[in-house]
């Protein structure tokens, strides 16, 4: 394991099986020239762009992640019903507000996977981080306790982030 | 029934579309209008979707694949611009 | 084709176009920017979403064959619009956009735009 990321002939096995695999979807085939191709361009893409890798923290628990998944798009279907009603009703009686939550997870992969969430799911769009990458500030379409929002999304989404990214 | 939904969804994409060029047209500040030209892309997807389930083809998804990718670098690189004044840095 | 199938095709299509129409329909009659963003990086994505089933269905039903392109238009679509949404509330914070008047914590965007932590008596 003294070999550096960059020099190994497979650097990111993950992404090689992913770009395999969307090669042959986006072909919609399973002829053996296509596999071959694919193999090919899924060995030589990862050497190429092996040295622009940053490290990231690795996914510790994979059936949380699923789940967290599924809560997600669970959450989209609701938010959505949500904003529909929002948008439809009267608009003079909306109360936006400006709300900056303060973040316990670090690193680059889980704050966008937060950032990401929170744009999808009920009323709130993420709008900028602080240079420190403590502070997350959004904007939500609706809300009279903002405490309550903090603490909501604090214990919906960045908890079980916490647990799975083991950070 | 099926090409009857198609029309009638075809009709409210149009309507729509009419609707994010009003906002396009009007906007009174710059991100409006990127706004506006995000969500026009992205309806003209649903649109072409349409058109190739009437015909009956799946040729036209590679057509909605390469909008959704150039829309969305697009998307970015206005944004960039706006945000740096420069896209390449 | 059964017709039991062609109605969930056909629910599924009108589902998906409804919610593009309300994302436009937010987009046109919200008051101010930020509150627009919402409507149509939520609806538009879910309306497509709603489309593009609808469309697989159909042409696993009718033709016999699984197309993926629908699954990453999907996907796709899912991982970029939050992204561009973020992307437009920066620059839109970076041009100094109003928000409308009764808008709680407005102060804020003035330390978001400089990206720096809110002031202490704000958390």
């Amino acid at each position: 394991m003294t070999i550096p990321r960059s020099r190994r002939w497979l650097p990111m096995p993950a992404q090689s099986l992913i770009l395999f695999i969307v090669w042959l979807l986006l072909n919609n085939t399973l002829a053996p020239g296509h596999i071959v191709l694919g193999a090919f361009l899924a060995l030589a893409i990862p050497i190429l762009v092996a040295p622009m890798q940053m490290a990231q923290p690795r996914v510790r628990n994979h059936l949380l992640a699923l789940r967290y998944t599924l809560m997600v798009l669970y959450d989209i279907l609701v938010a959505n019903f949500e904003v529909a009603m929002r948008v439809i009703g009267p608009t003079r009686k909306l109360k936006p507000a400006f709300v900056p939550i303060p973040l316990d997870i670090e690193g680059a992969l889980p704050i966008t996977i937060l950032a990401s969430t929170i744009s999808l799911t009920p009323g709130t769009v993420s709008a900028e981080v602080s240079e420190d990458k403590k502070w997350l500030y959004i904007h939500a379409l609706h809300t009279t306790d903002e405490a309550a929002l903090v603490a909501q999304i604090k214990a919906r989404y960045e908890a079980p982030l916490k647990e799975i990214f083991g950070c | 029934m099926l090409s009857t939904t198609i029309i009638i969804v075809s009709t409210l994409i149009c309507i729509s579309l009419i609707m994010n060029l009003l906002r396009l047209l009007r906007g009174p500040d710059l991100p409006d209008r990127i706004l506006a030209l995000d969500t026009l892309y992205i309806n003209s997807i649903g649109l072409i979707l349409l058109f190739g389930l009437y015909k009956g083809s799946a040729l036209y998804f590679e057509s909605a694949l390469l909008i959704a990718m150039l829309g969305f670098v697009s998307t970015a690189a206005i944004c960039k611009y706006l945000l740096r004044g420069d896209i390449i840095e | 084709m059964s017709i039991t199938v062609e109605i969930i095709i056909c629910a599924f299509l009108l589902m998906g176009g409804l919610f593009v129409l309300l994302g436009s329909f937010g987009l046109l009659r919200l008051p101010d920017f930020y509150t627009r963003l919402h409507a149509p990086t939520k609806a538009t994505t879910l309306g497509l979403a709603g489309l593009l089933i609808g469309s697989m269905i159909y042409f696993f039903v009718a033709e016999q064959r699984l197309v993926v392109h629908e699954l990453l238009i999907t996907l796709f679509l899912l991982i970029t619009a939050p992204v561009s949404a973020h992307m437009m509330a920066k620059s839109a914070l970076h041009h100094r956009v109003k928000m409308v008047k009764h808008t709680q914590g407005q102060q804020l965007a003035n330390t978001a735009r400089k990206r720096q932590p809110p002031p202490s008596d704000g958390a």
